[in-house]
C-alpha cells in the first residue's frame, strides 16, 4: 500500500517530463505521425554549445539563485528570531508586513520598483535581479525561522553561555545546528523560488540577464519546440536533484521533506 | 582549585510587576554544599540566574571571592549550571558534550579527550562516550550534564532542581554522586530544591527563602531544633502551633501553658515538632490535658492528633505499641526545650 502510493507519487512528479524527453530528440513530427519521422541531436547539441546563451543561462540562474538564498536567509535568519521567541506589540503588523510581498502581485510591484531601479542604476543588472527576488523570497525563509525558532529551547543557548561560549560561538556551535533542518528547508525554498522566477527577472533584468526561465519562455516564443524541451528539462532537473541531495540534511522530524529522503 | 566565596549582597530583582528577589542578602562560604531551599516561586531560581550571569539584579551586588561579577559575562564566570532539563545538545555525541565547555576553553583535542574521559569515569558512565545523547536514560542525561559542567572545573557550581524529574530511587542516588563529586572537587555547591528531605539530606547547610527573601539560614538541624521563623518552622513540617500573648517576660498561652521568654509584651506563637512532643500519665507544669481524636500508624512512629480545645488539635508523635484509645484523656508534656516562640512578625 505504502509502495503504491508511493509509485503513483513518482509517476505523477516524473511523468509530465517524459513527453519533454521525447521532444528533446525529435526532429520533424508532424500532425497524422504517432512517431517523430526523424530523430536529432540538436536539443543535446543546444545544451553543450558554446555559442548559444544555454549555459551562460544555467551559471546566471545558479549565481542569482545562490545570491538569493544567502541573502534571503541572512535577513530571515533574525527575522525569524524576532517574530518566533518575542511577543513585542506589533508583531502581527510585521508579520503582516512580511507576507504582503507574497499577497500582492509580483508583476505590479516590479513596475512600480522599476522606476527607482532605473535611477539608481540597479536596472540591468544582475545585482538588481538579486534585490529584486528578496522580495518574494525574504517572506518565506522569515517564515519559515519564524516557525523554526518558536519551537526552539532558549535553555539551550543559555546552557551554552555558562559553558563559556559568547554570543557568536553559541550561535555558531547551538543554535545553527540546532535549526540546521530549517536552514536547509529556507535555503532550498528561496532558492527554488528564484530559480524560476520570470516576470521580476524580465522587468528589473531588462532582458540583459538572461536567466534559464527567460530562454525558456524566449524558445517557447519562437515556437522551438526542441530547444523549448532541452531548456524546460534544464529548469526542472536540478531542483530535483538539490532536492533529494538535501533530504538526507533533514532530520527525522522536519515533516514534508522527509518523503524525499526515502525515495 | 578550590571552592569560591559567593555573596549575594542585598540584591533586588522584579520581573514587571512582580518582585523576584527582595533586598537579598546571602553568604556560601568557600568549599560549602549549600541547599537553597523554598517553595516554587519564591526566587530560588532566579537567584541562581542571577550568580550564572544570565539575569541581571535590578540592584545590589553578586561577589565571587569579594569581587563583584556584575560586568563579567556569564560565558566568562568561574560558575556552573546545571538545570532540571539535561539541555544536552542533540547534535553532539555523549563526549562532545562534556568537552563542549573545554573545546570554547580552546583547550586542544589531546587534552580535551583525556579530561572528559576522566570526568566520564567520575560519573560513572565511561561507557556511553560515543553515544547520541537521544539514547541515554534520564539519570544517565543529568550525569552527562552534571560531567559537562564539572569538567571545566569551576568554582562555583549551581544546580537547580537536578534531579526533580528522576525517581525517588534514582534521585537518591544522584543526591548521593553529588555529594561524592563536591566532596571530591571542594567546588562551592548551590543545590535549589523545594523539597526539604532532599536539602537536609544533601547540604551541609541549608539557606531557606520565602517570597524573595531569605527566611532563614543555618544548619539542617537547626530548622528543625530552633527554627528562624514561623515561616521557616511550617516549611520543616511543623504543625502544632499554639497562640498566646507575652506579658512581662512570660508567654502564656489560651489553653494556660507558660514559659519564660525574653520577647517583648504582645502577640506570641508556641510550636512544637509532634516528634518532640510526649504523652504523660501525671498532669506537670508543662503538659496540657486533652483528648485523642485521631490516631494514625506512621511506620516508625503513631501520630496522635489530641484536641486541647474545641478548635485545635494538637499532634504527638509516639512510639509505636503504644496503647491509644480514641476518646480517651491525655496529658501531653511539651518540654521547654523543644518549644520555640515566635513574637508579632514570625521572628523568634
Amino acid at each position: 500500500m505504502r509502495r503504491a502510493f508511493l509509485g503513483l507519487l513518482l509517476a505523477g512528479l516524473l511523468l509530465p517530463l517524459l513527453p519533454l524527453l521525447v521532444w528533446v530528440v525529435s526532429g520533424t513530427w508532424r500532425y497524422p505521425d504517432l512517431l517523430p519521422s526523424d530523430l536529432t541531436t540538436r536539443g543535446l547539441n543546444l545544451l553543450g554549445d558554446r555559442r548559444t546563451p544555454v549555459l551562460e543561462g544555467l551559471l546566471t540562474s545558479t549565481v542569482i539563485g545562490a545570491a538569493v538564498s544567502l541573502v534571503a536567509c541572512l535577513i530571515g535568519f533574525p527575522a525569524g528570531r524576532a517574530l518566533g521567541l518575542y511577543r513585542f506589540r506589533g508583531r502581527r503588523v510585521v508579520q503582516f508586513l512580511l507576507l504582503a510581498p507574497v499577497i500582492v502581485p509580483g508583476l505590479a510591484v516590479a513596475l512600480g520598483i522599476q522606476v527607482f531601479f532605473v535611477r539608481l542604476g540597479l536596472s540591468d543588472s544582475v545585482s538588481g535581479v538579486v534585490l529584486v527576488q528578496l522580495m518574494p523570497t525574504v517572506p518565506y525563509a522569515a517564515t519559515v525561522f519564524g516557525a523554526a525558532f518558536a519551537n526552539l529551547d532558549v535553555d539551550y543557548e543559555r546552557q551554552a553561555r555558562t559553558l563559556g561560549a559568547g554570543p557568536v560561538r553559541t550561535l555558531l556551535f547551538v543554535t545553527v545546528p540546532l535549526l540546521r533542518p530549517a536552514i536547509v528547508v529556507a535555503a532550498l525554498l528561496t532558492f527554488l523560488i528564484s530559480w524560476s522566477e520570470y516576470v521580476m527577472t524580465l522587468l528589473i533584468g531588462g532582458g540583459q540577464v538572461k536567466t534559464l526561465p527567460l530562454l525558456l519562455f524566449a524558445a517557447i516564443g519562437s515556437s522551438d519546440t526542441t530547444a523549448a524541451a532541452a531548456l524546460a528539462l534544464l529548469v526542472v532537473l536540478p531542483p530535483l536533484l538539490l532536492l533529494m541531495a538535501a533530504a538526507p540534511l533533514l532530520s527525522g522530524r522536519s515533516g514534508a521533506m522527509v518523503g524525499v529522503g526515502r525515495l | 582549585m578550590t571552592g569560591a566565596d559567593v555573596a549575594i549582597v542585598q540584591v533586588t530583582k522584579r520581573f514587571g510587576a512582580t518582585l523576584a528577589v527582595d533586598d537579598l542578602s546571602l553568604r556560601v562560604p568557600p568549599g560549602s554544599l549549600t541547599a537553597l531551599l523554598g517553595p516554587s516561586g519564591c526566587g530560588k531560581s532566579t537567584t541562581l540566574s542571577l550568580l550564572a550571569g544570565l539575569q541581571h539584579p535590578d540592584s545590589g551586588d553578586v561577589r565571587v571571592d569579594g569581587i563583584s561579577v556584575l560586568a563579567v559575562p556569564a560565558e566568562r564566570r568561574p560558575v556552573a549550571l546545571v538545570v532540571q532539563k539535561p539541555l544536552l545538545f542533540p547534535h553532539l555525541s555523549v563526549a562532545q558534550n562534556v568537552g563542549f565547555g573545554l573545546r570554547m576553553a580552546r583547550v586542544d583535542r589531546r587534552r580535551r579527550s583525556r579530561l572528559v574521559a576522566e570526568m566520564l569515569d567520575r560519573v560513572q558512565l565511561p561507557e556511553l562516550a560515543d553515544r547520541r545523547v537521544g539514547e541515554l536514560s534520564g539519570g544517565q542525561e543529568q550525569r552527562v550534564a552534571l560531567a559537562r559542567a564539572l569538567v571545566l572545573q569551576p568554582r562555583v557550581l549551581l544546580l537547580d532542581e537536578p534531579f526533580s524529574q528522576l525517581d525517588t530511587g534514582l534521585r537518591v542516588q544522584m543526591r548521593a554522586l553529588v555529594r561524592r563529586l563536591h566532596d571530591e572537587s571542594e567546588v562551592t555547591t548551590l543545590f535549589v530544591t523545594h523539597d526539604q528531605v532532599e536539602a537536609v539530606e544533601v547540604a551541609d547547610t541549608i539557606a531557606l527563602m520565602q517570597e524573595g527573601r531569605l527566611a532563614g539560614h543555618g544548619e539542617p538541624e537547626t530548622f528543625y531544633q530552633r527554627p528562624p521563623s514561623l515561616a521557616a518552622a511550617r516549611f520543616f513540617g511543623v504543625t502544632n502551633e499554639l497562640p498566646g500573648c507575652v506579658q512581662g517576660g512570660r508567654f502564656c498561652s489560651r489553653t494556660g501553658l507558660t514559659l519564660p521568654t525574653d520577647l517583648p509584651n504582645g502577640e506570641a506563637v508556641l510550636v512544637v515538632r509532634p516528634d518532640r512532643m510526649e504523652m504523660v500519665d501525671h498532669r506537670g507544669p508543662d503538659t496540657l490535658d486533652g483528648v485523642v481524636t485521631a490516631a494514625r500508624f506512621a511506620g516508625s512512629h503513631i501520630a496522635v492528633d489530641v484536641e486541647i480545645e474545641p478548635g485545635r488539635t494538637l499532634t504527638a508523635h509516639v512510639p509505636v505499641g503504644a496503647t491509644i484509645a480514641l476518646g480517651s484523656g491525655v496529658h501531653l508534656c511539651l518540654p521547654p526545650s523543644a518549644c520555640t516562640l515566635f513574637g508579632a512578625g514570625g521572628r523568634a
